[in-house]
């Protein structure tokens, strides 16, 4: 059989509903690491020093740390004080955090290319501040950092990875376990890395979609 | 009418406007000339509220414009501006373009945004550029885009700061004609501008700055034939 003698379907099977969690974890970490990177991401760009500053060091913190430490120490965190979260809202809630820290100054980068005569001209319109972000500055930044952004969801999408160290088995985990049954360590990485592709392939060519209607205009 | 009062306003130690004032009656088109960095653009962001002052009063129609309890975007709807660089929104098709004000602001329906704005893009030329994206269009063409958004919100006073400046000479033409059509239509315009010729052409009073001051104010004949500071004739006699 192709697969080995001892790799069965249900060790892939195995392995997709860790696929699943990663997805699972990736989507809810990018959600969060969005959302909160357009908040503080306007804020870093619009904002006087002392908002836009304070904001910019604590992001720095997240994201100079490595990821894993981050995870141990947040899921230890947990544990210490008993805040009983499950640990799949610590795993998202770390990842949200990390890639609302790279968002923001993503976000930030965005909203400073639109020029500001163009934001002008849209309020001396009489739009209100939020009207003129929200249907002027957002579009027109999203355009701009999209590649950017795209690349910061692959790598969410990879850095789920390393939940596997506070127990959450996703798609690596599953596939140790699988190597540690079947002892066939480099096939099954090789379907794990397979899957990890089939997974970010999409969202790359979706980018690249948009990015070529965009483009027209 | 527009009132402007003793009005100074700084750059931080940059003193750009030193005691302006100027009245602007209904109906009347005023031409602001003068050396870049006269102030003349300057004037114009405060008369709807882009920029500050730091003293003085600027009203419009008895509205204080930088009082506190003035709300600027209701004001604003009634003060149409057009800008040097047309800032065309570009992620937005020329029809969306003048559409989104009326919308957003006036709360208009999509129906009834898309009939004022398929008339004004008409009349300044534009209606068969309606589902084109501006970066499809010349400098002219956004420009007029620019004019006719602006339009769309029925304003009382139009402000246009060096629209031309940026075109290309062969383009600057066909703007020129929808300010011309504009005046004939009795619209209230104060118009900075380079263009000499057109100035004398539309203007009822010019105005000339020089050093964040009004220098002389008259009839363009006034101005243009005997001006009567030896400033304004150098200005004049160095752009003519």
């Amino acid at each position: 059989m192709f697969f080995g003698a001892s790799l069965s379907w249900n060790d892939i099977l195995f392995m997709l509903s860790g696929a699943v969690t990663t997805i699972a974890i990736t989507l809810a970490s990018v959600a969060i690491g969005t959302s909160l990177g357009v908040l503080f991401g306007l804020a870093r760009a619009g904002s006087p020093w002392w908002i836009s500053w304070p904001i910019g060091g604590i992001l720095d913190i997240f994201r100079s740390i490595p990821l894993l430490i981050q995870l141990v120490l947040f899921n230890s965190f947990n544990s210490m004080f008993r805040l009983h979260w499950p640990t799949y809202l610590v795993a998202c809630l770390c990842l949200g955090i990390y890639a609302a820290a790279f968002c923001t100054e993503i976000v930030r980068s965005g909203v400073t290319a639109v020029p500001t005569t163009t934001r002008r001209a849209a309020r001396s319109l009489g739009l209100t501040w939020f009207q003129e972000v929200v249907s002027i500055t957002l579009p027109m930044a999203t355009r701009i950092v999209f590649p950017s952004w795209i690349g910061l969801a692959l790598g969410v999408m990879k850095d789920t990875a390393l939940v596997l160290w506070i127990g959450i088995v996703e798609l690596l985990r599953s596939s140790q376990i699988v190597t540690t049954r079947v002892q066939e360590p480099l096939l099954v990485l090789s379907i794990a890395g397979l899957i990890y592709f089939l997974m970010s392939f999409p969202i790359a060519r979706l980018g690249a979609q948009l990015e070529k209607r965009w483009r027209i205009q | 009418m527009i009132e402007i009062d003793n009005v100074h306003k700084h750059f931080g130690t940059l003193h750009v406007l030193k005691g302006v004032s100027l009245n602007v009656k209904k109906g009347e088109v005023l031409s602001m000339i003068g050396g870049s960095g006269s102030g003349k653009s300057t004037m114009l962001m405060c008369i709807n509220g882009l920029e500050g002052i730091q003293k003085g009063s600027i009203s419009v129609d008895g509205i204080d414009v930088h009082a506190k309890a003035t709300d600027l975007n209701k004001l604003r709807r009634r003060i149409g501006i057009v800008f040097q660089q047309w800032n065309a929104f570009p992620h937005l098709t020329v029809l969306e373009n003048v559409m989104l004000a009326p919308r957003k602001v006036l709360g208009k329906s999509k129906q009834e945004a898309e009939a004022i704005a398929v008339q004004q893009l008409g009349h300044v030329g534009l209606g068969e550029k309606l589902r084109a994206f501006p970066s499809r269009l010349s400098g002219g063409q956004q420009q007029r885009m620019a004019i006719a958004r602006a339009l769309a919100m029925s304003p009382d006073y139009m402000l246009f700061d060096e629209v031309t400046s940026a075109l290309d000479p062969q383009l600057v033409g066909e703007v020129l004609d929808t300010l011309r059509m504009l005046s004939k239509e009795g619209m209230t315009m104060i118009v900075v501008t380079h263009e000499m010729r057109f100035a004398r052409e539309v203007s009822d009073r010019v105005a000339f700055f020089c050093q964040g001051q009004i220098h002389e104010l008259g009839t363009p004949e006034q101005i243009f034939d005997s001006p009567q500071k030896p400033e304004t004739a150098d200005f004049l006699r160095s752009v003519l």
